[in-house]
């Protein structure tokens, strides 16, 4: 028996297979994939990138940041809160059905004071809605609440799963693979200060204790200062500049900045939802925000 | 080296000398020129790996130049690695192989020479480019446009005299090797054609890039590498130890699961995708535990009652390649398989999969190849000491990076899910473990500097040895 024509169409056989399920099926599925609404907004998401922004996207990849950061919050599942917006004019009625369904928060003296707020949190999407249904026959005004679960969610890297509508308009797409350093597919959401980046890129320690980032001074440059300081100087004492010497962001720096504020993964999607507040603040903040 | 025992060697190499056309027949020139050249970029590698890693305890390191921040860096360490020397050096034995198995002379050595020269400007273009910012983004595919074109061309090259040489063999049937090496031969173009099509020159929307990025590496590092480095096992075993092959239906099981189910791995459970592909990733994942077992068995079949022969000398290096790649196989599985693992792909047990799977397989086993080669080149000049130490250190650093980088990765992924644990504090605990993965970088660098001196030195030595014997003759016959 000749194994060679055997052999060779065997494995052509098999790498064809791979190659559809992994090329062409997510050429297509994902390659025309095209922008979505949020909900219930319907607002279109996600929204190509700021110029200086997309400059910032070319500084991450010649740099090699993603050699330390993902791009991709995970999540575990999604949990229900009920939300009282409105006590209603019924206050006995109110009292009771809180009781009945929150006997901590009832005991409070100040339990219907500072709506809106969470009646219940953590719970499954039935009981939330026995919860509404009750509330609401009260007299007042609720309603549940989606909120994404997982350690990623814990730590305030970001409301809801990463999905692939979040790198829509990114080339090349840089998801990373590792984590050495913290996610950032919302780190504009929680530091949309530019200064603050800039601030962090020439001198990280300084900024955030305890930091394993490199400094990328090579993004500033350093010089003496001139009749009067720069503008755009970085405040000295901050990042420990010795008298006489000031420390400007080149372009690189900015656009990596501008880059880093683009990055807010915010919208709810239909497949990957959670609730946002309409109007009123959102009545549960995620955990104290770290780097 | 004294005249009268250049006499003495001068008879019993000149049947030798006789087949061979000159003092450096133009298929060795092929072979020891992927070899040398390969090894060299083994070395400038892990002189880079040794930089990124001492980055992660003094990150103000080098810092302030540009070209080498930790990001460049560690990809033009990887990419070096992986385009420098795995895929050179790994067609280099799949030469060797494929005339000593098929007792025939190179086809169109000139193809292979030709390869060392675009391999070289390839992975010199890649090396540059990266450090000036021109990577790709693509994680271990970072080589952009215009040295991935030359590695493309390279390997083409190198393959039709690969192809040929297999057609000219004197067995009818296809051996066990030589069916691992066909089916990498017309693998890896598939493969690296589509990514850089896909990827630099009509680069695809979305995460479609992500995707196929993930794809192409299953296929490079697991299949590709699995195919050439499992070929030279089921080669090189039982020729070291002086027994039967492997039987050919245990060794089909193999090659079929890898083929099957390993170019089906690739997309992580975290991926943003939809989650048919990672849910089809896990699958063939799992799966692919049949292929580690299949290997298991195969390699006990080969060196049973050997156990301490397959220690020794070359099959040593087979034997270590052999348990790293089962070893490789466990860390893949455990993320997928353990209950809320998924997130170790995102520590440090990647990296220590992805090292032992490359280096601690893929290489180890290159190296036995390469050492078998250069002693049979030169059987007089290859020190037997050398390979080894160098086994010995390679050996030795490679667990000195893995087993502290997997459990830097554990230590990562239990304090991670605790939100309580500052991300800072998550970090500062991997410290330890990191530092000693240095050790194993530093190590693995030593390693790599003895194995191309011990090629070049041998090499040298061999050609004086020849080129005396020579100029001998030529003074004998002169005389008479």
């Amino acid at each position: 028996m000749r194994y060679g024509p055997l052999v060779f169409f065997a494995a052509f056989l098999a790498l064809a297979g791979s190659w559809y399920g992994f090329v062409v099926k997510p050429a297509f599925q994902l390659g025309h994939m095209q922008p979505t609404n949020a909900v219930p907004a319907g607002a279109a998401y996600p929204v190509a990138r700021a110029g200086l922004a997309r400059q910032g996207l070319e500084v991450y990849r010649a740099n090699g940041c993603y050699q330390c950061h993902t791009k991709q919050v995970a999540q575990e599942g999604a949990v229900f809160e009920v939300i009282l917006r409105d006590a209603g004019t019924n206050p006995p009625s109110m009292e009771a059905a809180i009781k009945h369904l929150a006997p901590k928060l009832a005991s409070q003296p100040d339990a219907l004071q500072g709506l809106p707020k969470p009646v219940l949190k953590g719970v499954g999407k039935d009981e939330a809605d026995r919860a509404v249904k009750l509330l609401n026959a009260s007299g007042g005004k609720a309603a549940p609440w989606v909120v994404a679960t997982g350690p990623d969610m814990d730590r305030g890297w970001g409301k809801r799963r990463s999905v692939a509508e979040d790198f829509l308009y990114d080339d090349p797409v840089m998801p990373g693979a590792q984590r050495a350093g913290p996610d950032l597919a919302n780190v504009g959401l929680r530091q949309p200060d530019l200064n603050w980046h800039l601030r962090h890129f020439y001198a990280p320690t300084a900024v955030v204790k305890g930091s394993m980032m490199p400094p990328y001074r090579y993004l500033f440059e350093k010089r003496r200062i001139g009749r009067q300081p720069s503008s755009n100087a970085l405040p000295a004492r901050e990042i420990g500049i010795e008298a006489g010497y000031e420390v400007v962001p080149r372009p690189e720096a900015v656009a990596l900045a501008a880059y880093m504020i683009s990055l807010r993964a915010d919208a709810p999607l239909f497949s990957a939802p959670f609730s946002v507040a309409s109007g009123a603040p959102a009545p549960s903040q995620p955990q104290a925000q770290k780097e | 080296m004294s005249a009268s025992v250049t006499v003495v060697k001068t008879e019993a190499v000149s049947s030798k000398a006789e087949e061979a056309a000159g003092l450096l027949p133009v298929e060795w020139l092929a072979m020891l020129g992927l070899f040398i050249t390969a090894a060299f970029w083994l070395v400038l590698s892990s002189g880079l790996a040794l930089v990124s890693s001492i980055k992660f305890h003094s990150p103000a390191f080098l810092a302030d130049t540009a070209w080498l921040t930790y990001g460049r860096a560690r990809a033009a360490s990887s990419n070096l690695l992986l385009y420098g020397f795995c895929v050179p050096g790994g067609m280099g034995v799949a030469l060797w192989i494929l005339m000593r198995s098929g007792r025939a002379a190179l086809q169109l050595p000139v193809m292979g020479v030709l390869s060392v020269l675009l391999f070289n400007l390839g992975a010199l273009m890649g090396l540059l480019g990266i450090l000036r910012g021109d990577a790709s983004g693509h994680v271990d595919f970072e080589f952009p446009g215009y040295a991935a074109a030359f590695v493309f061309l390279g390997f083409v090259a190198v393959g039709v005299s690969a192809a040929l040489t297999l057609h000219s063999r004197r067995n009818a049937d296809l051996s066990v090797p030589q069916w691992h090496l066909l089916a990498s031969v017309f693998w890896f173009p598939w493969i690296y054609s589509t990514a850089v099509l896909l990827l630099l020159l009509m680069p695809l929307r979305g995460m479609a890039q992500a995707v196929v990025s993930w794809w192409f590496s299953a296929n490079f590092q697991l299949v590709w590498m699995g195919l050439v480095g499992l070929g030279a096992a089921f080669y090189l075993l039982p020729k070291a130890l002086g027994r039967e092959p492997a039987s050919r239906n245990l060794a089909l099981f193999c090659f079929w699961s890898l083929i099957l189910f390993g170019s089906w791995t690739g997309v992580p459970q975290t991926a943003s995708v939809p989650a048919w592909l990672p849910a089809l990733s896990a699958a063939a994942t799992f799966v692919s535990a049949v292929l580690y077992l299949g290997v298991l068995v195969a390699w006990r079949e080969m060196a049973r009652g050997a156990c301490r022969e397959s220690w020794r000398g070359a099959a040593a290096f087979v034997s270590f390649g052999l348990s790293a790649f089962l070893i490789s196989g466990i860390l893949s599985i455990v993320p997928v398989a353990a209950e809320r693992g998924e997130l170790l792909s995102f520590t440090w047990a990647g990296l220590a999969r992805t090292q032992l799977l490359v280096y601690g397989f893929f290489g180890m086993i290159l190296f036995g190849c390469m050492h078998a080669a250069i002693a049979e080149f030169a059987p007089d000049a290859a020190s037997p000491r050398v390979p080894r130490a160098q086994f010995w250190l390679a050996g030795l650093g490679i667990a000195l990076l893995v087993l502290p980088l997997a459990g830097a990765g554990v230590m990562q992924l239990v304090k991670m899910r605790n939100p309580d644990i500052a991300f800072v504090d998550v970090s500062k605990s991997t410290l330890h473990f990191l530092r000693l993965s240095t050790m194993g970088d530093l190590l693995i660098l030593v390693a790599n500097a003895l194995l191309l001196v011990h090629l070049i030195s041998t090499v040298a030595k061999a050609l004086r040895v020849k080129a005396v014997e020579s100029l001998a003759s030529v003074m004998a016959e002169v005389k008479s």
